[in-house]
């Protein structure tokens, strides 16, 4: 594994015809954890997706790079192999392919030919990361998300991130929708990953779960870009304050962009 | 050393036929009756498919000289697909001729018949003649009695009362020589309460123009269940007129797994009736068709008893510019109270020629009734695709994960692992 640098730079991303992202830069390095915070509507998911590729979303200016190498000029899944992950917020089901299938043909994509991780070897590793994440082994069996709650479908996203150990992580909202035990265990996976050679992208509404996962960094997202830039204490001001001292001492009345709810 | 079947297909050859096969009376006016009628009756007209062109008498039948061929072991051809656990509860076609056939002696002792259909006209004549032709009748249309006159090959299976198989028992019907015409007449027969699972598979060779005239019966008796599972993968040239039907009696269940894979053009039309109080029917069908097959699917659930329940499900993948219809119908007869039918038709498209139609249709002359339906024609589902190829998978391997996914309910409901693995090499095959 090589230390992970990515580097965005002024990106500009439309839904539609509407602009979300109006010049977003964020550098994140190995071993570093960024949260993204902000009002709902001001872009967060949006940067997640785009990063990952999302056919939806159309990049119309800046740069992204991973180490050096431009990620928008990668398919989807050249992205992933490439060491990108997103824990999405809302995981698609697919019907007839079992998680465990799905999982294994995952990491065989990035094995390569030749290289087929052993079926020993891949039910250990599986058994092992559903401990700690708490799951039953029946989920292994069940197909991908189907008939999910919304904790299992985020376990089941941070179980795959804990089983193809991606060297960026990238987490939109991943502690919506969990009570309280839940968001320990997937707080618990998060924080079992921490690595100098693994960087983490944390997009969160609520300071919430970064009680449980410490960030290095905090940023405030507005408007399509981020506004203001600090440590973990930034997180817990805005855990007291709310986000309308940040618009006051910006002068931003509507923070919302386009129609992203 | 094969016959051609035009000449065949006369009065004289077809009594010729049956006096070297040594049948009954009863079976010979059957096949003169079906002679006769195939030339007054008009061919079925399924919806919005002209078959009057598919070719229908063009197939010879097997050589003479082999049908005394029968053997201890499975031919050396099929020895690497088949599983050893597979052998003991197997028959083989090969070509219209009985190659292999074996049952276990724990099963014939409780009375359990399970023989190819040359065999069981010879030791079982007044039991099949009892059921022969008596679910599908010879006079339907003009392919029904083609298909009488014609029977070449076929399976008798007999339950006895309270007898319950829990070994799935397989049939193989395999077209070695690709111009020979397939004509099986399959027969199941579960007296009550007792249980069953029939495997069939049926391939050949692509190469060259043949016949599959393919009819199956099957009684349920009260209280039986019959798992009911086939596989049909016949070649580009040959073309398949299928007709699956079973009735089931009181508080009597059936389930059909078919996985219509033929690459040739079809008709297969799979019907259940629920005539008894408390019968209930599945029926779960999956398709691929490609090229420029041209394909008519009809699954069907006519409730006549109370409290019935009869389910469909359909899920097919189109490619190419291959065109099929897929019908679902439940008919629900007046009297058949509190009973329910449900369906599901759904149609992945791979290719903008090709063309698949999917109509749920519901038939309710009765009040007191729940019924419902869905169907839908699309295409792989874009974030489904962004979803797995953000893990690393790549876009082809994705897509077949998902068309994978979307054929397991027939896949999963395969009893027999080498028969499921068949089923999803094919599927990878065609979907490639």
């Amino acid at each position: 594994m090589t230390v992970p640098h990515l580097k965005i730079e002024d990106l500009k991303v439309n839904v539609g015809e509407t602009e979300i992202l109006k010049g977003f830069s964020l550098e994140v390095k190995g071993g570093e954890i960024h949260a993204i915070m902000g009002p709902n509507g001001t872009g967060k998911s949006t940067l997640a997706s785009a990063i990952m590729g999302h056919p939806a979303y159309e990049v119309t200016g800046g740069k992204v790079e991973l180490d050096g190498q431009n990620v928008l000029d990668m398919d989807v899944d050249e992205r992933a192999r490439a060491g990108m992950f997103l824990a999405m917020q809302y995981p698609s089901e697919i019907s007839g392919v079992t998680t465990a299938d799905f999982l294994r043909t995952a990491i065989n994509a990035r094995r390569g030919e030749g290289n087929e991780i052993s079926l020993m070897k891949f039910i250990r590793k599986m058994d092992e990361k559903m401990s700690v994440l708490d799951m039953d082994e029946s989920f292994s069996h069940r197909y991908l998300n189907e008939g999910f709650s919304g904790g299992e479908k985020k376990r089941n996203e941070i179980l795959q991130m804990m089983m193809l150990e991606p060297r960026l992580c990238i987490l939109d909202e991943i502690d919506s929708g969990l009570d309280i035990d839940a968001l320990k265990f997937v707080s618990r996976g998060v924080n079992d990953m921490r690595d100098p050679e693994r960087a983490f992208l944390i997009i969160t509404h609520y300071q919430r779960l970064l009680n449980y996962i410490k960030p290095d960094f905090v940023h405030v997202m507005m408007q399509g870009r981020i506004v203001k830039s600090g440590g973990p204490e930034l997180a817990v001001e805005l855990e007291e304050k709310g986000y309308d001292w940040i618009k006051d001492e910006l002068g931003i009345t509507d923070e919302k962009v386009g129609q992203e709810a | 050393m094969t016959v051609q079947l035009k000449s065949n297909f006369d009065r004289e050859s077809i009594m010729n036929y049956s006096k070297q096969h040594q049948e009954p009376d009863w079976l010979l006016n059957l096949r003169l009756r079906g002679l006769e009628q195939s030339e007054v009756l008009e061919l079925p007209k399924p919806e919005k498919t002209n078959i009057s062109k598919w070719n229908m008498l063009q197939f010879k039948q097997p050589a003479e000289e082999q049908l005394t061929a029968k053997s201890a072991h499975v031919p050396s051809e099929l020895q690497g697909m088949i599983d050893e656990q597979e052998k003991g509860h197997l028959i083989i076609h090969k070509n219209g001729i009985p190659v292999y056939s074996s049952l276990s002696d724990d099963l014939q002792k409780k009375g359990i018949v399970f023989t190819d259909l040359k065999t069981a006209v010879q030791e079982h004549r007044d039991l099949l003649s009892e059921y022969m032709h008596q679910l599908v009748q010879v006079d339907e249309h003009k392919l029904t009695a083609l298909h009488a006159a014609l029977i070449n090959c076929g399976i008798f299976l007999y339950v006895p009362q309270n007898v319950e198989v829990d070994i799935p028992l397989q049939s193989i019907f395999w077209q070695e020589d690709a111009d020979c015409g397939l004509i099986p007449h399959v027969v199941i027969v579960a007296e009550a309460n007792s249980k069953v699972t029939y495997v069939e598979n049926t391939f050949g060779n692509e190469a060259r123009k043949s016949v599959n005239h393919y009819v199956a019966e099957v009684f349920v008796g009260p209280g039986a269940k019959v798992h009911f599972a086939a596989i049909d993968q016949l070649g580009e040239q040959t073309t398949s007129f299928i007709y699956r039907r079973a009735v089931v009696q009181k508080d009597g269940h059936i389930d059909w797994a078919l996985g219509q894979m033929n690459s040739g053009h079809t008709l297969s039309d799979n019907t259940t009736v629920l005539k008894g109080d408390g019968s209930t029917g599945d029926t779960k069908s999956v398709a691929i068709g490609q090229g420029d097959q041209s394909e008519n699917f009809v699954q069907r659930m006519n409730h006549y008893g109370l409290h019935t329940d009869g389910q469909i499900l359909s899920h097919a993948v189109m490619k190419d510019s291959a065109r099929a219809i897929f019908n679902g119908i439940s008919k629900i007869e007046k009297g058949s109270t509190k009973s329910n039918g449900e369906q599901t038709e759904r149609v992945l498209m791979l290719s903008e020629k090709a063309r698949g139609d999917a109509n749920p249709i519901l038939l309710i002359d009765e009040d007191d009734v729940t019924a419902g339906h869905a169907a839908s024609v699309g295409q792989v589902d874009q974030n489904q695709l962004y979803y797995l190829m953000s893990r690393g998978i790549p876009r082809s391997e994705a897509e077949k994960l998902i068309i994978l996914g979307f054929l397991s309910p027939v896949v999963e409901k395969i009893p027999l692992e080498g028969v499921k693995r068949r089923l999803i090499e094919v599927i990878e095959r065609k979907v490639k």
